[in-house]
């Protein structure tokens, strides 16, 4: 069993701080998803975490022993990186046995291949093994790239946007086969990228690290249905979620420019603030209670963006399948209201007072 | 304004076609998507609608008169770049003049017009900066604007948003679109994300190496893909394709259920599969529906949370994997028994032997 605790991890440069009183941990088994935009301090964490790097202030405790002083080797880690960086000469047979062929293992033989063999079948890559691996696709290289970190059996993969050189048809397959790998193996993973999608469909867990913080942490679901800042809630959903200016007036929640309006939940609402409301949570109904302009229409195939003006306000709705609405049309429209998100103007989620 | 005309348009290089004959008629006014995987010769296509390529055989003609051979610049076509070609000495308003100073239009002249693109990209305030300072979207909108401003008869855009993040891409589509439809301009676009396409296109020409698939409304290649790779290429995921068996009454997949066969499929399916039986049948992921009386069944693979949705993985019939568009609601652990119906209006059908769709009789 492997339990892996940052605890109060900072990480200073000259010119900025990369990492902030960093501190989350994950379990035996977990699938934990570091996500956040460029420059966040995703990848320094993955360095930490591998002994790679020397954070500046805080530890990483290993199953509650501190292995701050321990050497990467020591830590018993794989990484998977966005570059494949296989060996192009050698067969992908090789190229997975390698690793188990170090001179600090020294595994035998017909143990590699036992073990070579297995990681293959898992990937889907049996019929490749004895091609270079310069002959390979993208797709095949990452598979492989993967495969040489399983057939190690480590502690922990510690993955850095391994899908995000691949196109789009290749991502969406490797992300489902991924998944499913690392639920059959019950393998430990933190796995970084900046993809919201990756992050909400792959994730046991998610940390959103932003400028060197964590800014959240939890389920896909908490991400999405309780965003705790701006930030959050404009991070993850496509598209963007509607962010309004919004008073409260007499029990009524109104939002400016627009004669959107609301019964005020029970919350501790100051005098201004910003509704969130996500675009599939605007459901046109001819008997709602709204009125908006079509403004642009986006179908795109499963379900359709519409680009609403509701009196001056632009507010972009989703529908699913093909819409009946024509761009320039007048709909009427209903909101999703125990679906509403309510932020300060700080940012922060607003909720209700504990009772 | 502008109507541009492809007849019988080829391109090789050496032996080998980057492009093979292609047709078509891009209307006045109207957006045409030319969408495919890298190495299809979408750009070529484009390059050679531009002029800065030639044709192997073949003619181009705009608006009615042939222009095969015309240099790009008497073709009064502008083109729109992945990246953005400023020119980083110049200010923002000498970038979007320049096209007009190397006409030797006059100075007023100049003026009225690049403070009309200005404000229509909603960019006044940028003029004075240096291109190199902004953002990666207001560069492009500096480009789309140096291209606006010389009213061009038709616009060329090669993959226009593909440098640009996620989120900025999905705004800049949006913005492009919207400046489509308030200066109806012909434009032809080149990308290899079919999101971009089915959001952008009037119509949208699907190709694959060297040779179009299929050229529809977004609804056409969405609903109706002529064969095995607009199935796949367009949506995401892409349609469900799995094999089957179908006799008069009904379709089998393997040993994981069986359904009547939806109306007005008999006859066309006899009549293209001449007694073959074998076929592969077709559905898009929303057409499934999780259902404990459905007549199809599987194990979930894996589950995906997309936020306003779920994807449910099934594997059926031992190898193959279905996606499943569900609702939040239920959660399905791995290995959880599902069984699934389908939607009979949205089954299609494709021949395995030519991969090519089977359209059920007009009803």
């Amino acid at each position: 069993m492997s339990r892996f605790e940052l605890q109060h991890i900072t990480r200073r440069f000259p010119t900025v701080t990369a990492l902030d009183d960093v501190s989350f941990s994950f379990a035996d088994g977990e699938f934990f998803v570091l996500l956040g935009p460029t420059g966040a301090g995703k990848t320094t964490t993955l360095r930490i975490i591998a002994g790679l790097e020397k954070q500046d202030g805080g530890s990483i405790l290993l199953d509650g022993q501190n292995i701050d002083s321990h050497t990467p080797a020591e830590r018993d880690v794989a990484f998977v990186f966005q570059q494949y960086s296989l060996y192009p000469t050698m067969t992908v047979y090789d190229n997975l046995a390698f690793p188990l062929r170090s001179p600090m293992r020294k595994t035998p033989e017909p143990e590699i291949k036992k073990k070579v063999e297995d990681a293959a079948e898992k990937l889907r890559i049996t019929q490749l093994l004895k091609r270079k691996t310069a002959q390979l696709s993208g797709g095949e290289m990452q598979r492989v790239a993967i495969g040489r970190a399983i057939v190690r059996e480590p502690r922990l993969f510690l993955m850095d946007e391994p899908l995000s050189n691949l196109d789009a048809k290749l991502r969406e397959a490797l992300r489902v086969e991924l998944k499913h790998l690392q639920k059959t193996q019950g393998s430990t993973t933190l796995f970084v990228t900046h993809d919201q999608i990756e992050a909400l469909t792959m994730a046991d867990r998610i940390a959103v690290l932003n400028e060197g913080r964590i800014v959240q942490q939890g389920t896909p679901d908490d991400i999405y249905d309780k965003p705790g800042t701006t930030f959050v809630a404009q991070l993850v959903g496509t598209p963007k979620i509607n962010l309004l200016q919004a008073a409260r007036q007499d029990g009524t929640v109104r939002v400016a420019d627009s004669g959107l309006s609301v019964p005020a939940p029970k919350l501790p609402l100051p005098a201004s603030f910003l509704l969130g409301i996500r675009p599939e949570d605007i459901r046109p109904d001819p008997k709602g209670a709204f009125t908006a302009k079509v403004v642009l229409i986006e179908p795109l195939g499963v379900e359709t963006i519409l680009h609403l003006r509701s009196g001056s306000l632009p507010i972009v709705g989703l529908v699913p399948g093909m819409a009946a609405q024509k761009t320039g049309e007048e709909i009427r429209f209903d909101i999703v209201q125990e679906k509403l998100h309510y932020f300060g103007t700080d940012g922060m989620r607003i909720v209700g007072d504990a009772l | 304004m502008a109507t541009i005309e492809l007849r019988k348009v080829e391109k090789k290089f050496g032996d080998s076609h980057a492009v093979k004959p292609l047709d078509l008629t891009i209307g006045d006014g109207e957006f045409v998507v030319l969408l495919g995987p890298s190495g299809c010769g979408k750009t070529t296509t484009l390059r050679m609608i531009s002029g800065l390529e030639t044709v192997t055989t073949g003619t181009i003609l705009l608006n009615g008169k042939e222009v095969t051979w015309n240099h790009p610049s008497e073709r009064d076509m502008a083109f729109v770049f992945q990246f953005y070609a400023l020119y980083s000495h110049l200010s923002v308003r000498q970038n979007i003049a320049f096209p007009l100073q190397a006409q030797g239009m006059k100075r007023v002249d100049i003026d009225r017009r690049v403070k009309e693109v200005v404000d229509i990209l909603r960019i006044p305030h940028l003029l004075r900066s240096r291109p190199g300072k902004l953002s990666g979207g207001d560069q492009q909108r500096v480009a789309l604007a140096r291209a606006l401003v010389r009213r061009p008869s038709a616009f060329l855009m090669d993959e226009p948003l593909g440098a640009l993040d996620a989120e900025l891409r999905e705004s800049m589509r949006a913005e492009i679109k919207n400046l489509h439809i308030a200066q109806h301009a012909t434009t032809v676009y080149v990308t290899h994300d079919q999101v971009e396409a089915m959001a952008m296109g009037d119509r949208i020409v699907v190709m694959s190496k060297a040779e179009v698939q299929q050229v529809g409304t977004p609804m056409e290649v969405y609903y109706n893909p002529s064969n095995l790779f607009v199935a796949r290429f367009i949506g995401s995921p892409g349609m469900n394709l799995v094999k089957g068996r179908v006799s008069r009454e009904s379709v089998i997949i393997g040993d994981c259920g069986k359904s009547p066969l939806p109306a007005g499929w008999n006859a066309s399916l006899a009549r293209s599969l001449d007694g073959l039986d074998e076929v592969l049948m077709g559905f898009r992921p929303e057409a499934a529906r999780v259902s404990a009386n459905g007549p199809f069944g599987g194990e979930v693979y894996s589950t995906d949370m997309h936020g306003a949705y779920t994807v449910l993985h099934v594997r059926i019939c031992g190898d193959e994997i279905v996606h499943i568009r569900s609702d939040r609601q239920t959660s399905y652990p791995m290995g959880t028994p599902v069984r699934f119906d389908l939607d009979p209006d949205m089954v299609r059908f494709f021949d395995p032997r030519t991969e090519a769709a089977i359209r059920r009789e007009a009803t």
